[in-house]
This record gives structure tokens, C-alpha cells and sequence, in this order.
């Protein structure tokens, strides 16, 4: 490993020598500046458009995209595509961090409760995230959503509840792992109180693992968010979201496919993007990882 | 192996316990009941909402309807349907050849697609397709499936007219095996994009770790023709790990198929999955979960034994 890390490192610290890695990763690069793009276009651009995403034109309903003052046409209600998929990319991209920050505050607890004392405790809750795992995660996300009272806030807890599972496992195989490790013995002997070796040594020690996930889990969380709007059972209208945009673009299909191609494009853009910068951070986190 | 085989099938009923459990529980604790569907009626009176409750059980305490439920399945009585009165076991026997019938089309396409595309990144690595490859499996893995099922569905139904836009059949014309093949395209290709973006993924490091082994060089070594060295070397080898990547697909598979089926219209688990979630049918959402679950289960532990089979380095026990 040293040898590894001293080729590239000979006058970088750390987290230099990790910049470096990222920005030789051109998708990942890419990836971060178009999430940029996005988080602006969807914050602040709404500011910037004439238009109210939810102002109801009958007159103007239907009108394709660049014909006339709204650049991605109008839906069904004459509403303006554009100031809708600026709105719904507020609440999508919102629900993906937001899931992520809190199914990663809760998987982290947990994997690293369960990964340092292990035990009975440690053994049954992986069982539990075992069991919870072995089956998709849309069916046990259905099953909760339809029987909630859709919107925001719970969508959002749903989509955490169904994803610290996967960043528990991580973090308690990382914690496990670095639990028999050199310093952690040094911590002990030190006489470090168990939570400050979880929090302050083995923690932060998995932060490279743990960042990867955290990015990944965010395209996850956007993409779980498009699959339960779209079926209906997440954020519910008038409000926009990319999922439910394509719900309603379903049925005018024939007549309006910019309806449906706007939304999808947003979607798949988005969750590409944090999928590539998840990549890109894994190779320049972790030296280790690098089989360039 | 056969104390293996009893260890495995123990955790596996297990974990199915936890599962029964769990679904049992969000099911019942969830507000508004299998009953705020007769509620919607204006007809329905208090007495006749307390009669159905009494009449379905449900106003008995959780564990003891839990322990009755898991007491009848155990002896194959998973219960009726509150919204047709089937049997919930024959109800997903009716669906659940549409289901295997889409996954295993997709599967094969996937497999054969993904196998290819991974071994040719391998071979030609860091090649313009190697490259365009991993960027485009990364891009189908994130594409979501409904939106690439509708997306299909406008290009080759709407706009070209060659297939049809959903279901398993045209009416009229039921059993013709043509007729099936020509529904079953484009739902099999719109779920086998993502299970073809990860099988190619994984068999291309496969591929990699095998063509970089001792016995690879060996062979190049003796002078054995390149093709040989890959077709009957290399291949066989990089083959074997997929063994257990089938096995972990599956569940990503039958979400995929969720979705797939509701898109288009295709008769099969998914989408009774759903219908029964949105008229609160517990019965049948209970049984499809456990029956799923199982499956998954039952995947795992066969594609582990079978790779204990095909790779005598890997000594199960």
C-alpha cells in the first residue's frame, strides 16, 4: 500500500493527492458540474422564469416545446413544463439528499454499534438488515407508502427507512475490519471511552467507504423517489416531482411526448451524475481502490 | 455439504420469519384499514363495518391474527382475497407465469448481451468500447425503467407501430405463440437494460481477474492460439463467479419486474402487487410477499450450492 501511495503522493497531502485522483476522473467531473447545474436550475431558477408552476392556462394548454414563450411546451393544465420540472427537480433533488443524510445518520449508528460490539445484538440486527434486503426495495417501499398519508415528508422518511440498511452493512464490515487494527488497540490502551474510539478513530477511518455510499445513495434515493411517484404513492399533485410528472405524462403519451421526455431526461441525468461522482470519489478516496 | 445444506435452509426459514413478521406488522399498524374501502360507501353503516371486521378477524389482537395467519399458511391456507374471495394461492399461481415468463426472457437476453459485452471490454480494455460500455452501463443503470418502458412504447408503438404498446395477448387471439412472442419483446428488453448493464459490469472484472492469472500465461506460453486460450480458458473460468451474481440479481430483477409489468399492462405479480396494495387486499399482498421472498431465498441458496458444485476450490460446510 505504501509503495502505492508514495508514487503519486511525493510532495501532496492526503486530500491533494485525492483531488488530484478526482479530477484525472473526467465522468465524475462532469457528473459534479451538471449536479451543480442542476441544484441551481431547480433553486434558483423558478426566481428567473416568468412563469408559476402551478398557474393554470386552459387556453394554453398542449403547446409544444420551443413554439412560442415556453421554451419545454405546456401540460395538460397549460401549466409551463419548465417551471414544473424546476419545482419538481426542488422536491426530487430535496427527497434524494435529504433520505441520504438521514439513512446515513442511522446506518452509520447502527453498523458501527453492531460492527464494534458485535455479539448477540450485532448478530441479530445484520440478520434483520439481511432479511430486509433480501427483497426488493420497491415492494417493501409500496407496501409502507400506500398505506401513509403521501407527501414530502413522508416519502422522504420511507425512502431512508428502506436505505440505511445497505449503509449499515457497509459500515459495520469497515468497522469490524478496523476494529483489530493497530490503532485501535493504541486507542484502547490509551484508555479512550468506547464511543470516542467509535466516533473519533474507527468513524472516521471509514469515511472513504462511507462518502461513496452517501453519494450513491443519493442517485438511489432519486431514483426510488421517481418509482414511487410515478406508481402514485409519493408526492401528490398539484405539486411537481420528475416521478409524477411522468405519471400524469403516461396517458397523454400520444398527443404530448414532451411531457414525458422532459422529466425521464431530468431523472436519468441527475442519478447518472451522482452515480459518476460516487465512482469518481471512490477512486480518488480510496488509493487502495485504484486499479488504474 | 449436507450440514451446510440444513445451516442454510435454517437461516433461510428464519430470515422468512422475520419477514412474515415485518409484513404483517406494517400491513396491520398502517392506519386505514382493508376497511376504509367499504367505508367509501355511503350505504355502509357502523353495524355492517363492525360485522365485516368480526367476519374478516380483524378485531382480534395482532399476535393472535399473526399467529393464525402464520398457523394456516404453514398448512397451506394463505387465506382469501378480501376483494374477489380466491384463494390468495391461486390467485398468484394465475400470475405468476407471466411474471417467471418476463424475467426469464430477460435474463437470457441479459445474460447472452451482458457476457458479451463484458468479455470484449475485457479483452480490448480501456478500449473506445470498453470505454462507451462502462459509460453506458452506468447510464442504464440509472435510467428508470418505467420511464425507458414508456419511452419504448411511443418509439415502437406509437410512432412506428411494430409492437404493441402492453398486455400479454391480443383478445381474441389467445394462444398463439406468436402473438405472445410479439408482446413479450418489448417488456423483456425494457427489463433486461439494467440486468444486462450489471452483468456485463461483473463479467468483465471477472474476465479480468481470470486473464491476468498463472495458467493464462501458461497458455499463451505453449503457443496456443489466442481464440483457444480465451474460448476455453479464460471463459470457462470467468463464467463460474456469475454463478453467484444470478443469485444476487434476483431481487433486483423482480423490482425491475414490478415496474416493467405495470407499464405495460402485463399480467403478471407486479402488478398484482400493486392492485392488491391499493385496495388494501392483505391477504393477497402478505402472500406475494412471503412467495417472493422465498424465491429470493431460495435463488441464493442455489446458486451458492451450485457454485460449490462447479468450483471444487470452494469448499461449502
Amino acid at each position: 500500500m505504501t509503495a502505492i501511495y508514495a508514487a503519486d503522493t511525493v510532495h501532496l497531502s492526503p486530500a491533494q493527492a485525492a483531488w488530484q485522483r478526482f479530477r484525472r476522473h473526467r465522468l465524475a467531473m462532469a457528473g459534479g458540474i451538471i449536479i451543480a447545474l442542476l441544484m441551481f436550475g431547480s433553486f434558483v431558477g423558478p426566481f428567473l422564469l416568468p412563469f408559476d408552476d402551478k398557474f393554470i392556462n386552459i387556453m394554453q394548454r398542449f403547446s409544444p416545446p420551443l413554439t412560442g414563450a415556453h421554451v419545454l411546451g405546456t401540460d395538460e393544465l397549460g401549466r409551463d413544463v419548465l417551471a414544473r420540472l424546476m419545482m419538481g427537480g426542488r422536491v426530487s433533488l430535496t427527497i434524494g439528499i435529504v433520505a441520504m443524510v438521514i439513512a446515513m445518520a442511522v446506518g452509520i449508528v447502527i453498523g458501527t454499534f453492531a460492527g464494534f460490539y458485535g455479539g448477540i445484538l450485532g448478530a441479530a440486527l445484520m440478520r434483520f438488515v439481511d432479511a430486509v434486503l433480501c427483497f426488493p426495495a420497491i415492494f417493501l417501499l409500496l407496501a409502507l407508502a400506500a398505506l401513509i398519508e403521501p407527501g414530502l415528508i413522508a416519502t422522504t422518511i420511507l425512502i431512508s427507512v428502506t436505505a440505511w440498511m445497505s449503509v449499515a452493512r457497509i459500515v459495520e464490515a469497515q468497522v469490524r475490519a478496523l476494529r483489530e487494527r493497530d490503532f485501535t488497540a493504541a486507542a484502547i490502551a490509551f484508555g479512550s471511552s468506547n464511543m470516542r474510539i467509535m466516533f473519533k478513530e474507527l468513524v472516521p477511518n471509514a469515511m472513504a467507504a462511507i462518502v461513496v455510499a452517501a453519494t450513491l445513495n443519493v442517485a438511489k434515493a432519486i431514483l426510488l423517489e421517481s418509482y414511487v411517484s410515478y406508481l402514485g404513492y409519493g408526492i401528490q399533485p398539484p405539486a411537481a416531482s420528475w416521478g409524477n410528472m411522468l405519471n400524469n405524462a403516461q396517458i397523454y403519451m400520444t398527443s404530448a411526448p414532451w411531457l414525458a421526455i422532459a422529466p425521464g431526461i431530468a431523472i436519468t441525468l441527475a442519478v447518472t451524475s451522482f452515480n459518476f461522482l460516487g465512482d469518481g470519489l471512490r477512486d480518488a478516496l480510496d488509493p487502495r481502490l485504484d486499479i488504474h | 455439504m449436507a450440514r451446510y445444506l440444513v445451516n442454510r435452509l435454517g437461516q433461510a426459514v428464519l430470515l422468512l420469519f422475520i419477514v412474515s413478521m415485518l409484513g404483517f406488522a406494517i400491513l396491520h399498524l398502517a392506519p386505514g384499514g382493508p376497511l376504509s374501502q367499504f367505508a367509501l360507501s355511503s350505504q355502509m353503516t357502523q353495524e355492517d363495518l363492525d360485522r365485516i371486521t368480526s367476519q374478516l378477524g380483524l378485531d382480534r389482537p395482532l399476535p393472535v391474527q399473526y399467529a393464525d395467519w402464520l398457523w394456516r399458511m404453514l398448512r397451506g391456507d394463505w387465506g382469501v382475497s378480501y376483494r374477489d374471495g380466491e384463494p390468495v394461492l391461486k390467485i398468484i399461481g394465475a400470475h405468476v407465469g407471466a411474471t417467471v415468463e418476463l424475467m426469464a426472457t430477460a435474463t437470457v437476453i441479459a445474460v447472452i448481451l451482458g457476457c458479451w459485452i463484458g468479455v470484449l471490454g475485457a479483452i480490448r480494455r480501456y478500449s473506445i468500447f470498453d470505454q462507451l460500455a462502462t459509460v453506458g452501463a452506468m447510464v442504464a443503470l440509472s435510467i428508470p425503467t418505467f420511464w425507458f418502458g414508456l419511452i419504448a412504447i411511443y418509439l415502437f408503438s406509437v410512432t412506428l407501430g411494430w409492437l404493441p404498446s402492453g398486455n400479454r395477448q391480443t383478445v381474441g387471439a389467445e394462444g398463439s405463440l406468436l402473438d405472445m412472442l410479439h408482446h413479450l419483446i418489448a417488456p423483456a428488453l425494457v427489463l433486461a437494460l439494467v440486468e444486462t448493464a450489471m452483468w456485463g459490469r461483473f463479467m468483465r472484472s471477472s474476465m479480468l481477474d481470470v486473464i491476468n492469472q498463472d495458467y493464462i500465461r501458461t497458455a499463451r506460453a505453449k503457443g496456443l492460439p489466442e481464440w483457444r486460450i480465451l474460448s476455453q480458458h479464460a471463459l470457462r473460468n470467468a463464467l463460474l463467479p456469475m454463478i453467484t451474481v444470478a443469485g444476487l440479481q434476483f431481487p433486483t430483477l423482480l423490482g425491475g419486474a414490478l415496474v416493467t409489468e405495470t407499464v405495460f399492462t402485463w399480467p403478471g405479480m407486479g402488478r398484482l402487487f400493486l392492485d392488491s396494495i391499493g385496495y388494501r387486499d392483505y391477504p393477497v399482498v402478505m402472500g406475494i410477499l412471503m412467495f417472493s421472498a422465498t424465491m429470493v431465498l431460495l435463488g441464493s441458496l442455489i446458486a451458492d450450492m451450485l457454485y460449490a458444485v462447479v468450483d471444487p476450490r470452494i469448499r461449502v460446510g
